[in-house]
């Protein structure tokens, strides 16, 4: 399962990408590929206040849905609007293109609370 | 005694290994739930060939004629008309009314029946239906002993043709004996997706070799979550979702696999429940968008008025939406019927449509 250095992840495997105060947000290949492939993504609304393990997003299969749970309190600045469109994006490429949104964050230290790219792969393979 | 639960594996175990199929439990089995992906078995399902193991269903042999031993009360539909070599949808329901099962009756011979049904309630059909027969006439299952395929979208009787010569002959809801690749079986033009389509039953070593000439060429391997979304899109019902024992079949617009003209069992309580006239009634609901309605999930008019449940729902690769089967109050059953479902607090946008809401199918080319 391919893990990205520099990002934080939940146990939950959601992905945070910190650059000064700006949280990008997503879900890990173990998220996508365990999912199968994605058919709708509900984003939060821009502007929209959100508190750190909390539900804000949803992204569902052809056969279940699964919510997504923030890693960040703060402020959504920027949801990936391309998702509406091309859900798969989240199978293709969940690090990246398939970014769900961008958080203007109020807590930086609830950074702690999350894992970095070594836990998270220590924690994948303790889940099996 | 401590008992454990073990899913049966159909003949084909290792072959879905093989192909790397993600497994599920489904009726007592554990079976692929897809192989390549659903939406791209989709795409072969409706544009190719797929090809599903649906061994996990059950098969029974009955001898005798149809009205002395029972056998026709047993079902909905009229057995004794059938000619043979036909294949005929029917129901089997309890004293109550309720549904047993749904079933496919092929008429072997004149006084021969084989009986398709449900792998998670195989074993108490053959109960019932013994029951019921009282040794009037011979019962046989033998659904550990058939291998069964399902060769399904709009190429596949080209395929098939070159593994089992002559199927091309066969007519919708009909079937023939075959010998090919050095075995006898059954082929039926029937199916469970909307499309063209064949079912194979024989004996597990003479149909394996089948499965791999299919493969060979070009029948892609589906799984069984496609095979809930090509019913779900043609508004198939499904055991346990649609109809069950404390279901109505009037509700689920099965009643026109009822012969009111002849005697079976559970005739008197649904003939009372027709009188009174159905309160809710089975229908399509087709999302404006691409969030899928799921099973369990509430159905509301406009009003906000809860109307009903959804019985079946997934996303619909033809569409591009969510679609879905809901039981809802009659009145509302209206196409173009706007409607919501979801949870009470994000609820999505919908419309009753006509059904089947697929009508594209290559079903009867």
């Amino acid at each position: 399962m391919e893990v990205m250095e520099h990002y934080h992840y939940t146990k939950e495997h959601e992905w945070v990408y910190l650059e000064d105060t700006i949280a990008t947000v997503g879900i890990t290949e173990y998220a996508q590929s365990s999912m199968g492939e994605v058919t709708f993504v509900e984003l939060p609304a821009v502007n929209a206040e959100v508190e750190q393990f909390e539900q804000f997003a949803s992204v569902e299969s052809v056969k279940a849905a699964s919510d997504i749970y923030c890693p960040m309190s703060g402020t959504v600045v920027e949801v990936n609007t391309e998702l509406e469109e091309d859900p798969e994006l989240l199978n293709k490429d969940c690090y990246e293109a398939g970014w769900i949104a961008k958080i203007e964050i109020s807590s930086p230290e609830e950074l702690s609370k999350l894992m970095t790219a070594e836990e998270y792969e220590n924690y994948l393979e303790s889940i099996g | 005694m401590l008992t454990q639960n073990v899913d049966k594996q159909t003949p084909l175990h290792d072959e879905h290994l093989r192909l790397s199929a993600q497994m599920m439990s489904f009726g007592g089995w554990t079976m692929p739930l897809k192989y390549s992906g659903i939406l791209d078995e989709y795409e072969h399902a409706r544009h190719g060939v797929t090809v599903f193991d649906t061994s996990h269903m059950g098969e029974f042999i009955i001898e005798g004629d149809a009205r002395t031993i029972g056998l026709e009360r047993i079902v909905t539909q009229p057995l004794s008309t059938m000619p043979v070599k036909s294949c005929r949808y029917g129901l089997m329901l309890n004293a109550q009314g309720g549904v047993k099962d749904d079933l496919v009756v092929y008429r072997l011979a004149v006084n021969r029946w084989m009986l398709v049904v449900n792998a998670g309630t195989t074993e108490s059909d053959a109960f019932h239906i013994q029951e019921c027969l009282a040794d009037r006439g011979a019962f046989q299952n033998v659904s550990d002993e058939i291998l069964k395929l399902d060769v399904q979208g709009p190429r596949s009787r080209d395929v098939l043709r070159a593994i089992i010569p002559g199927i091309e002959k066969l007519d919708y809801y009909t079937f023939d004996e075959f010998c090919a690749l050095g075995q006898n079986m059954i082929v039926s033009r029937t199916g469970y997706t909307g499309e063209l389509g064949y079912e194979i039953y024989g004996p597990a070593d003479g149909v394996r070799p089948c499965w791999e000439r299919l493969l060979d060429g070009g029948a892609k391997p589906a799984g069984l979550g496609v095979r809930d979304v090509l019913r779900i899109e043609m508004g198939y019902p499904l055991y346990g979702h649609e109809i069950s024992e404390t279901m109505s079949l009037l509700e689920a617009g099965l009643g026109k696999f009822v012969d009111w003209d002849k005697d079976f069992i559970g005739k008197e309580a649904v003939g009372a429940e027709k009188a009174r006239g159905a309160c809710r009634k089975s229908v399509m609901i087709l999302s404006d968008s691409r969030r899928a309605p799921r099973a369990g999930h509430a159905v509301w008019a406009e009003d906000g008025r809860e109307i009903g449940v959804l019985t079946s729902g997934t996303f619909s690769p033809f569409f591009k939406k969510g679609v879905g089967l809901a039981l809802v109050q009659t009145e509302y059953n209206q196409a173009g019927q706007k409607v919501a479902f979801g949870e009470k607090t994000n609820p999505s946008a919908a419309a009753i449509v006509r059904r089947p809401v697929y009508q594209q199918g290559s079903l009867k080319h």
